[in-house]
């Protein structure tokens, strides 16, 4: 074989008393899609950013075209044409898209900015990976879906030779997702070598070369062309077989829990959505992108009061005009972006943890401390949270354990309706399974569980009826008998004729 | 705890070289007077402190303290009103200042700097304005109250404790209690550090950041009233001034982080008795008292500076350990 463009031998690191990789090894070659996969904390993304500059390992040696390297800086990565694009969004909120593909390299004229290159420039990337946006809006008005596509354009406008993601796909509905696999192995044809992570299997599965398996900070197994398979990644990375994924059960559905009724929301004021949610149901939410799924989901929780729109809880009127309200009359939503609106990143597991119940645990304004330790070992106890202790600041958890302390934080508020937003974003496959399973059992408690998701196979595998909305309106409503791919996607899309497919890459 | 360390060295330093400098900073008489300034400036410090966690800041209590502590003895002597009726009024109106800093910050979401820096500015003015610019105090009348101030409680033979001190006792039991032990001192530590999340998690946010001016501002009334009793007379001109920066200082040198979320109640305490023993070195070492500012400032940032190195020492060592406990693994493969 030829010379790996890119290869790390034995790298150790380790942070504080986390010992995140243990001497691990990888390399990818030029023209190839390198899938590197592995459970939550597994150190995919710390090797990533071992490899991309951000951080120095403690031992253990990159080399670049056969020879031994340093890379001190994400600088000197850039310069030696490896590129990263971050797990959690990286962007500047208050500049414009095209202001942040060029961030730190802006192109000049005579010592100016030259913002007309930037805005041309920037057109061609973000055409390459689909959004339809213009250079000159802000980040801060994009979704977080948009906002990723955002951080692809940005890798790509550096011309790298080594691109490397971490996840970017996870906030990506299947449309833009199947263009970014597109543009994935258009690159890959032009010799670039593409390290890709990833909790979708089945993505993997159709896109990888190869795949390296890590587990605990090790090199659990390589599988290449056909030995790549579902049964065979999943038994590298957990240790064992996962027999049914989707734990679904047809449930016998009860009284309507949840009614909404010509709900409006700001980012769509001209279309009313109306739906309903029994007890006992598990009712899955479709659509691409931009869609409004968040904002329905907002509205109902009082985050962003909705314009217009009456809901009701167990046929109560709920006037959610504040969180609080909303969580008294029993909803709970966890959030799509955890980082930003669902953790307190400084803080310990067992104060994020408990947020949201403090005031019900309180004694006469205290802190019922006693009540909130035994909260908190039982939620990682239940969710199987992997962290050194309780006091851990999130942060330094990984990306799906950090998911599932926002999971436990509501399922403390024992709701009788709980949304959800994108639950298993960035979540690996076993910590799914068990989010699935709670999914599960709440229903089968009679708890209504409503839940927004990008990822169709998702969506098929754990609804009992699908919602699928398309800019802002409620396209469709398919029951289990008339779910499929095809059913969802032509909704999603509005249709197929009415989208603007994107330019093909040149 | 650990982060105060650094600047509990940082005080007793300050104290031995002040020690060994003058023979009077370890009088009776030099120590009770620089604990009753400690105490006064602790009570300032205790309440910008919590506009601090929150995220915020809080540039005007000098000002409230000039104005309280004007309009204290202005309504009494002047306009001869009872003190159970004045004092009530004056710490209302400072709560009542925190409360429309508070309202401003939050439903109009103006920027605490610029709200507060023109409550610099306003409350000064109005305290210059009513008292025609003319000093104002108690003479010889009040003696019972002013010992609220000035009163000593016997402590040890030879030394007396002095009365502001037990009162700043009380009042930082009760804050730090708030803060570690309430709710609603989780809910300040949460909103500082993510104002979203604390909202998503169905936190009054607004609330809570309101409730944090209405105690700065009271604190700072409550200082204002224990100062002008103290000090028998004020000045509208510069009575009170750059009160603020010596609070914030104190809050920082704390612990308390101008990011927000951070903070305890104890590193106020030793941050504002720091500030007062510099500037007692000041006065008793030097015969300059114009290099004061100089100093102050240059001791902050060494505080400062001290405290960000020590964190990185200390996790640098922390890694340094982690790595020992990691088995030659990497080595072999
Ligand atoms: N800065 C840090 N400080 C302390 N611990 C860290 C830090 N960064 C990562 N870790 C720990 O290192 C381990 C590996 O984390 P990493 O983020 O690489 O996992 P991952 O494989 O990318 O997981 P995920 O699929 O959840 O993104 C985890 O146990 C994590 O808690
Ligand atoms: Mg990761």
């Amino acid at each position: 074989m030829s010379v790996p463009v890119l290869e790390a031998r034995r790298i150790v690191k380790s942070f504080g008393g986390v010992r995140a990789l243990r001497g691990v090894s990888l390399a990818v070659h030029a023209g190839e899609v390198l899938a590197v996969i592995g459970e939550n904390g597994a150190g995919k993304s710390t090797l990533m950013k071992i490899l991309a500059g951000v951080q120095g390992p403690d031992t253990g040696e990159l080399i670049i075209d056969g020879q031994v390297r340093a890379i001190r800086s994400v600088q000197e990565a850039l310069s030696l044409g490896i590129a990263l694009i971050h797990q959690e969004l990286n962007l500047a909120e208050t500049l414009d898209v095209g202001a942040n593909i060029y961030l730190g390299r802006e192109p000049q004229r005579m010592g100016w900015i030259d913002s007309g290159r930037i805005n041309r420039e920037s057109r061609v990337v973000l055409e390459q990976v689909g959004l339809a946006v213009s250079p000159e809006t802000l980040v801060s008005e994009l979704t977080i879906g948009q906002q990723q596509l955002v951080e692809i354009a940005k890798a790509l406008s550096v011309k790298a030779r080594v691109l490397i993601m971490d996840e970017p796909t996870s906030s990506l509905s299947g449309y833009e997702a199947q263009n970014l696999l597109r543009l994935i192995r258009e690159l890959r044809s032009r010799g670039v070598a593409i390290v890709y992570i990833s909790h979708r299997l089945g993505e993997v599965h159709g896109l990888a070369d190869r795949v390296e398996v890590l587990r605990d900070g090790e090199n659990a197994g390589q599988l290449s062309g056909g030995e790549i398979s579902h049964p065979a990644m999943v038994r590298l990375m957990v240790g064992r077989e996962l027999s049914q994924f989707y734990p679904h059960k047809v449930h016998p559905s009860g009284a309507p829990v949840l009614e909404v009724e010509g709900l409006r929301t700001r980012a769509h004021p001209r279309h009313a959505v109306n739906f309903q949610v029994r007890a006992g149901e598990v009712v899955g939410m479709a659509g691409l992108v931009g869609a409004g799924r968040t904002e329905v989901l907002e509205a109902l929780f009082g985050i962003t009061p909705a314009l217009a729109g009456a809901v009701r809880v167990d046929g109560r009127a709920l006037a959610a005009e504040s969180p609080r309200a909303a969580m008294d009359a029993g909803l709970a939503l966890v959030p799509e972006d955890r980082k930003h609106d669902g953790l307190v990143l400084e803080m310990g597991v067992r104060e994020n943890i408990s947020l949201a119940t403090l005031h019900r645990d309180q004694r006469r304004g205290f802190l019922n401390r006693q009540q909130e330790r035994a909260l908190c070992e039982e939620m990682v106890g239940a969710m199987r949270i992997k962290t050194p202790n309780a006091e851990q600041p999130v942060q330094f958890l990984s990306g799906g354990n950090q998911q599932k302390v926002v999971i436990g934080k509501w399922l403390a508020t024992r709701p009788r309706v709980l949304l959800l937003d994108e639950p298993t974003r960035g979540v690996d496959i076993g910590a799914k399974q068990e989010i699935y399973l709670l999914m599960e059992e709440l229903a089968s408690k009679g708890v209504a569980v409503l839940f927004v998701s990008s990822d169709l196979e998702e969506i098929l595998g754990m609804s009992d009826r699908v919602l699928v909305l398309h800019e802002g309106r409620l396209a469709g409503e398919l029951s289990r008998g008339e779910l499929s791919e095809e059913a969802v996607m032509h909704l999603a899309t509005g249709a197929g004729p009415r989208v603007s497919h994107p330019v093909p890459v040149s | 705890m650990k982060k105060i360390l650094g600047i509990l060295g940082l005080l007793i330093v300050v104290c031995v070289v002040t020690a060994s400098l003058s023979d009077s900073f370890l009088s009776a008489y030099n120590v009770e007077n620089v604990l009753r300034r400690s105490a006064l400036f602790g009570i300032l410090s205790i309440g910008v402190a919590f506009v601090i966690i929150t995220g915020g800041i809080d540039l005007s209590l000098g000002s409230v303290v000039c104005l309280v502590g004007c309009g204290l003895p202005w309504l009494l002597t002047v306009h001869h009103w009872p003190l159970g009726i004045a004092l009530p009024v004056v710490l209302t109106v400072a709560m009542g200042i925190g409360l429309a800093h508070g309202l401003l910050i939050t439903k109009l979401r103006i920027q605490p700097f610029i709200v507060t820096l023109c409550g610099l500015l306003l409350y000064r003015g109005i305290a210059r304005g009513f008292t025609g610019d003319q000093t104002v105090g108690f003479g010889s009348e009040f003696k019972g109250i002013r010992m609220l101030a000035t009163g000593k409680i016997p402590f040890l033979p030879g030394f007396e404790l002095p009365a502001p001190v037990v009162f700043l006792a009380v009042v930082a039991v009760v804050a730090a209690v708030f803060l570690n032990r309430t709710i609603f001192g989780r809910y300040l530590l949460a909103l500082g550090r993510n104002p979203q999340a604390a909202t998503y998690s169905g936190i009054p946010t607004e609330r809570m950041t309101v409730l944090a001016y209405v105690i700065s501002s009271g604190l700072a009334g409550v200082g204002g009233v224990f100062f002008v009793l103290d000090v028998n007379s004020a000045q509208p001109v510069d009575f009170g001034n750059f009160y603020e920066l010596y609070a914030i200082a104190a809050a920082v040198l704390g612990g308390c982080s101008l990011r927000g979320g951070e903070g305890s109640v104890v590193g106020v305490l030793v941050g504002a008795t720091l500030m007062q023993v510099l500037r007692n070195m000041i006065t008793l070492v030097t015969t300059r008292n114009n290099v004061e500012f100089a100093i102050i400032g240059a001791v902050i940032l060494i505080g400062v500076i001290a405290d960000e190195l020590a964190r990185r020492f200390a996790a640098r060592r922390r890694t340094a350990r982690a790595m020992q406990s990691v088995p030659q693994a990497g080595a072999q493969v």
